[in-house]
């Protein structure tokens, strides 16, 4: 019943302004303003683009000026402060040009606004003016690109050695990591033809390699503060993308090919925590790739330590080879005891676990 | 307008088409099966105008998820169907085809085909001075491929897996692999055959565009005397006609590796508990051939809207355009940077960082021309004497989008600063300002001026006001407020933001947007109805509604097939003789000689007028030389 009322009153709303453009048309034939080239519609337009200029800049202004804080995320990375200025430069820049030219364009759209007897001025060209506005944006554009060239290829160039390398893995539809741990602070081989959830083998670690025996992989991703941090990033299935919002960190994971991307981060959790005024502030990883139907839900924790707390909480990690200890038959005999050595596994622990 | 009649004239290099001249015509070869090109834009309109719908329609529904992210969404479910999940919300899946068939729409059904198919269909002959296209029979069959085309992709909506849901760039191997999301099934593969028809059709299409400005011209009009419109159309084709292949390639390996078991994009994949097969191959790849035509797409999209807009606003202002040959030239060089640009989409895909340092020079390049056509825009306008029509109005909003939408090009284009851009709302708000609504603006602003030559009937005014002022501040509204949204870091493609407390503090804004969306979209039925009445019951158009200088209005209200009923009138001058001093009128049509008009003539143009011997093809040979 409810429904048949908004139709009817729908139906009706629609027959109203149907009859009032009737009314309107007819109107205007009666007044012959339908022939004349330009009616006082004319003014009407004119007036409405300055206050449609007006509004809108008061509104972008308004906007952008109150609610900095709330469009703007903190940064804690190195690099992120250099892009950030960067980002800041050009807004800068682009937002004179922005203003300037939408002013001209609704300013001149409303002063040379239709006047009865006046002509246009016959103005088809003129070197001069057109070398300055070829001339002008090169040299400002020239500016932005090597300020921006610079910045990206410090933030693209090699990792120093002693970097801190830690592997993101992205599968639909989370995040893990595995770190080269303490033993030997390598990364073991992976392949991908050896990766099986069911055992548990998330990254297709190659229990061959002796470099895997003491890697382990946590559920929440540390990064240590004021030390270069490598991410050896790769994914699994579909593409994904590795994205810190606050370290100014993205790139994406694609399976066949890993990726790489260096950063400084320059915040522990507790800094940010005190910095936002909020308890319960975590920085976080995400995905900023399509990847399929969880791709809004890829989040990982992410914790910035200090770095003696972070070298601690390292030390305190289970390897992965301890937590799977099924994997051990599939070493070679005779790395089978290095492999317990460097995965801190006990044999007596073994044999109850057996 | 049934009935055509076409004089063969004695200069026969005009007439190409005297062999086909038993117009006596029915329903279907009319209407349906034509050659004419007016018909055929026709065509190209109507269809384009159903898409935007159903485009538009797409975007209002997953704004409903954005917008009102608690909101129940059951009473879709008439529509919507098992997409709407037993608690009444769209499903993610769904919510991802959204995205992705709203994309695709867009961009090539409305603003490829329903833009250049109309336009270029429409103006070329009729402003070159041609009785048709090269191929009529090309012209048909382009239309009817994107018919095609248009069927499949269309029936791809209802299929029970759903349609393509890998975004609009289908990026492998979430592409390829069906086990990843179910729209990589049957809905990728009908997304592959109806793109690779649209290809097809755009192809034909663009081929007849070139074919025809290059040959066709009447007598006199030399390059240098072609409207913008047809510089823009012309250099639209032969972009396409270069960069569109190359998708279809990128689609037909995407085929092979789908279907042939091949590995062009396919490596080290492990998905649903198994390891597969495929070693090699590199989605990296994909992504470049995807944007060596994905790049120059957007170019494809705008150059015509462009080209419209540069008419409008000379006719409108009663100047002449400012900067004719600085206008070609920039966007001849938009038009040769934009093969050179593409991977600026891919600064953070692990291309080799190097290649990203070279298309960040290259793509910052692209501002030059681009800003020379802004500053030239508003020095036609400065003392002009404005007359507001409709599509005066949407080609002024079409400059404010161009320059709002384009600075933020500079953000992107620049690989430091995109590291944090990239994927995010600052995206989304970018495209769909420079590229998106300034395209529909253009495309908008076409229809409302050249509407009296295709139907001989005018479009209401006011209507056409209203219809401008809701779409633009709508847009503004939709789209500029996505700016602080991806600044704060947002990604795109989200199906939700509740469980990140970062990303959940726009509410406010997002539904802000989503309200926008509903109002905009609601206002285009204003257009529509404008559209459809003013074809039947619109005020009888005059010869030249306008008062413009362009051949198109030298032909009668209603033209038949074949254009003009005696000789093709030849041209003498340059489109934009707008208030020239000493004339009579404040407009000069570009059919008319010197000789006529000693009174405004320049010197050198004094000294033309002896060329302008009685239909001396002399003219034509040092014109061209």
């Amino acid at each position: 019943m409810f429904e048949v009322i908004i139709a009817v009153g729908v139906l009706l709303l629609l027959v109203i302004l149907y009859t009032l453009f009737r009314i309107g048309t007819l109107v205007n034939v009666v007044k012959g303003t339908d022939k004349k080239i330009v009616s006082t519609s004319n003014k009407v337009n004119a007036a409405l683009m300055m206050i449609f200029l007006v509004a809108g800049l008061a509104f972008m202004f308004w906007y952008s000026w109150t609610y900095f804080d709330k469009y703007t995320l903190p940064v804690a990375s190195e690099h992120g402060m250099l892009t950030d200025q960067l980002f800041w430069i050009t807004t800068a820049v682009t937002g004179v040009v922005f203003v300037l030219t939408n002013v001209l364009l609704f300013w001149f759209s409303y002063k040379y606004q239709y006047k009865e007897g006046v002509r246009g001025k016959f103005f088809p060209d003129n070197t001069k003016l057109e070398m300055i506005w070829t001339i002008v944006p090169a040299i400002v554009l020239v500016g932005l690109v090597f300020t921006g060239l610079k910045a990206w290829n410090d933030i693209t160039g090699e990792a120093s050695e002693d970097a801190e390398v830690i592997e993101v893995m992205g599968y639909q539809f989370a995040w893990a990591a595995r770190y080269p741990g303490v033993k030997d602070n390598q990364l073991g081989n992976y392949n991908y033809q050896l990766i099986d959830d069911q055992s548990g083998n998330l990254f297709g670690i190659d229990v061959t390699d002796e470099n895997s025996y003491d890697d382990f992989t946590p559920l929440e991703l540390h990064l240590p503060k004021g030390k270069e941090v490598l991410l050896n990033i790769r994914a699994r299935d579909v593409l994904h993308s590795v994205f810190l919002p606050y370290q100014r960190v993205k790139m994406d994971a694609v399976p066949g090919m890993p990726t790489r991307f260096k950063f400084i981060a320059t915040k522990t959790t507790q800094e940010m925590r005190d910095e936002t005024g909020d308890p319960e502030f975590n920085y976080f990883l995400t995905c900023t790739e399509i990847c399929g139907r969880g791709h809004f839900s890829m989040k990982m924790t992410v914790v910035v330590d200090e770095i003696e707390d972070y070298e601690k909480w390292k030390a305190e990690q289970q390897t992965w080879l301890k937590l799977n200890p099924d994997f051990l038959e599939q070493i070679p005999a005779d790395k089978r005891e290095l492999a317990k050595i460097k995965a801190g596994i006990e044999n007596n622990e073994l044999e109850a676990s057996f | 307008m049934a009935t055509a009649d076409i004089h063969i004239a004695e200069d026969t290099h005009h007439d190409d088409h005297e062999h086909d001249h038993d117009h006596s015509t029915n329903f279907w070869t009319h209407y349906i099966f034509t050659t004419d090109h007016k018909m055929i834009a026709k065509q190209f309109l109507i269809s384009g105008i159903i898409w935007a719908l159903i485009g538009g329609a797409l975007s209002v529904i997953f704004r409903l998820q954005l917008g009102f992210p608690e909101a129940q969404l059951g009473w879709l479910k008439p529509i919507l169907g098992e997409w709407i999940t037993a608690e009444g919300k769209i499903d993610p899946e769904f919510y991802l085809a959204l995205v992705t068939m709203h994309g695709t729409i867009m961009v090539f059904f409305v603003l490829t085909a329903g833009l250049s198919g109309t336009f270029s269909n429409f103006l070329i002959p009729l402003q070159i001075g041609a009785r048709d296209m090269a191929s009529g029979f090309m012209n048909m069959l382009s239309y009817w491929f994107f018919f095609a085309s248009s069927v499949i992709m269309l029936t791809s909506l209802f299929i029970e897996t759903g349609p393509a849901s890998g975004g609009w760039v289908i990026y492998p191997p979430l592409s390829a692999l069906p086990q990843a999301v179910n729209g990589s099934g049957l809905g990728m593969t009908l997304w592959l055959t109806a793109m690779a028809l649209f290809i097809v059709s755009t192809l034909l299409g663009g081929i007849n565009y070139i074919t025809t400005v290059i040959n066709l011209r009447t007598q006199g009009m030399s390059f240098t005397k072609l409207p913008l419109t047809i510089w823009a159309f012309f250099l639209t084709a032969i972009i396409g006609l270069l960069s569109f292949p190359v998708l279809f390639s990128a689609a037909l390996l995407l085929i092979f590796d789908r279907s042939f078991g091949t590995s062009f994009y396919l490596s080290d994949i492990y998905i649903n508990g198994e390891a597969l097969p495929n070693q090699g191959g590199s989605p990296i790849l994909f992504q470049h051939l995807f944007w060596f035509l994905g790049h120059p797409e957007v170019y494809i999209v705008l150059l015509p809207a462009l080209g419209i807009t540069s008419e409008i606003i000379a006719t409108n202002s009663r100047k002449p355009i400012f900067g004719y040959k600085a206008m070609i030239g920039s966007m001849l060089f938009i038009a040769i940077l934009s093969f050179v640009v593409w991977a600026h989409h891919m600064f953070v895909t692990g291309m080799n960082p190097f290649l990203g340092s070279v298309f960040m020079l290259l793509t910052l390049i692209i501002a030059v021309p681009s800003s020379v056509k802004v500053f030239n825009y508003l020095t036609t306008l400065w003392k002009g004497n404005i007359r507001f029509t409709t599509a005066m109005l949407f080609s002024i909003g079409l400059v404010s989008f161009f320059i709002s939408g384009g600075l933020t090009g500079i953000h992107l284009g620049n690989a430091a600063i995109d590291i944090q851009l990239h994927d995010t709302y600052f995206v989304v708000a970018h495209f769909h300002l420079v590229m998106g609504s300034a395209s529909f603006f253009g495309m908008m602003a076409g229809v409302y001026h050249w509407f009296p030559k295709m139907f001989g009937r005018m479009m209401d005014a006011k209507l056409g006001y209203i219809h401008f002022w809701l779409t633009f501040v709508g847009v503004y509204l939709v789209f500029f407020p996505m700016h602080y949204i991806g600044i704060a870091g947002y990604p795109r493609r989200y199906y939700s933001f509740t469980n990140f407390d970062a990303f959940n503090s726009f509410s406010d804004l997002n539904m802000l947007v989503s309200i926008a969306a509903i109002l905009t979209l609601a206002a285009q039925f204003i257009f529509l109805f404008n559209f459809f009445y003013s074809i039947w019951r619109g005020r009888k158009a005059p010869a030249n509604p306008w008062q413009s200088t362009t051949l198109e209005w030298t032909t009668p209200v209603n033209p038949g097939h074949g254009n003009w009923p005696g000789e093709i009138p030849t041209v003498y001058r340059w489109p934009y003789d707008y208030s020239k001093p000493g004339a009579k009128d404040d407009f000069i049509p570009q059919h008319i000689p010197f000789s006529e008009t000693p009174e405004s003539n320049l010197d050198e143009e004094n000294d033309l007028i002896k060329l302008e011997g009685a239909g001396s093809g002399k003219s034509i040979v040092i014109d061209e030389k």
